[in-house]
């Protein structure tokens, strides 16, 4: 399945390499951050809605 | 419905809960689409088309450098378009939007940068040369660095709003640069553009197709992350907000 490179094939496969894994590294950032922040601010809305 | 009416729709987005309900609504089309142009583009281009009779089987890089370099200035303009919106409305949904979209055009410019060192060294034989494009790319990278290290360095927000939109209009000097450096200068390693409405110019159509599914791809991930990452930074204002109100209640 795998395509024939011949003698570019360390060239095409580490452009890969960097680019997919610079852009799940992108998103995992993302996804991390936002949950981490949606969680704490429900938690200080909590927070402050207890205490009026 | 009139101009006039249109534009004050599109306003209601800059009220931070209507942006957030209606962004919640439609990211998961965007996710879904977004990987789905992706996947499909990659591995058309990857195990379906030929190799180049000159380049050999590196044209394959084609499907990331050329959309990811698109992006990189794109996001940079759509920034300055935010960043205007905030100048002049003073709406904090489109400062936050230009702060949102920064690291991802910075994660595009770096991209670009990498995959055009790796594809440089085989065909041009150098990783680098301080030609016109590949010079204001950088410069452009070095912009979208300083952009976000102002954000982090100023408290006030209304502040670092105003202040990174100066230097965001002042930065798409490069963002444009950077996509006609070739046309203006008429010099150096890098080729002129892959795409363009004159047929004569562009890539062969066995590679051009794949590189429009990649670049639909790549376009609606950036509008999806956008999106999401806009919806964080809101909640982050709001979190600032809340805590500000309970340190004067203390």
């Amino acid at each position: 399945m795998m395509p024939e490179l011949g003698k570019y094939a360390d060239t095409v496969l580490s452009a890969y390499a960097a680019s997919l894994l610079l852009l799940a590294g992108l998103i995992a950032v993302s996804l991390w951050r936002g949950r981490k922040l949606r969680a704490e601010m429900k938690r200080i809305e909590a927070r402050v809605s207890r205490r009026g | 419905m009139t101009m006039s009416q249109r534009m004050n729709a599109l306003w209601e987005y800059a009220n931070p809960k209507k942006f957030l309900a209606t962004t919640e609504r439609v990211l998961p089309f965007f996710w879904a689409s977004a990987a789905l142009c992706l996947v499909a583009g990659l591995v058309w281009g990857f195990f379906f088309t030929p190799d180049d009779y000159r380049q050999g089987s590196t044209v394959k890089i084609i499907y990331l450098h050329v959309p990811s370099a698109l992006m990189a200035i794109n996001a940079w303009m759509m920034m300055l378009a935010t960043s205007l919106v905030w100048l002049v409305r003073r709406h904090h949904v489109s400062a936050l939007a230009a702060r949102a979209a920064a690291p991802v055009g910075a994660t595009m410019t770096v991209i670009a940068l990498i995959t055009g060192a790796i594809w440089g060294q085989p065909m041009w034989g150098t990783w680098w040369e301080w030609d016109p494009r590949l010079t204001s790319f950088l410069i452009l990278f070095l912009f979208y660095l300083g952009y976000m290290a102002l954000w982090e360095a100023i408290d006030n927000p209304d502040t670092a709003a105003d202040l990174t939109s100066v230097l965001c209009m002042v930065g798409s000097v490069f963002a444009l640069l950077s996509r006609y450096a070739v046309n203006f200068w008429n010099q150096g390693l890098h080729q002129g553009a892959s795409l363009s409405l004159d047929k004569e110019e562009h890539v062969a159509d066995v590679f051009y197709f794949p590189l429009l599914v990649c670049i639909a791809g790549f376009v609606l991930l950036f509008i999806a992350l956008v999106f999401y990452r806009t919806g964080t930074e809101i909640r982050a204002r709001r979190i600032r907000a809340l805590m500000a109100r309970e340190r004067v209640q203390a």
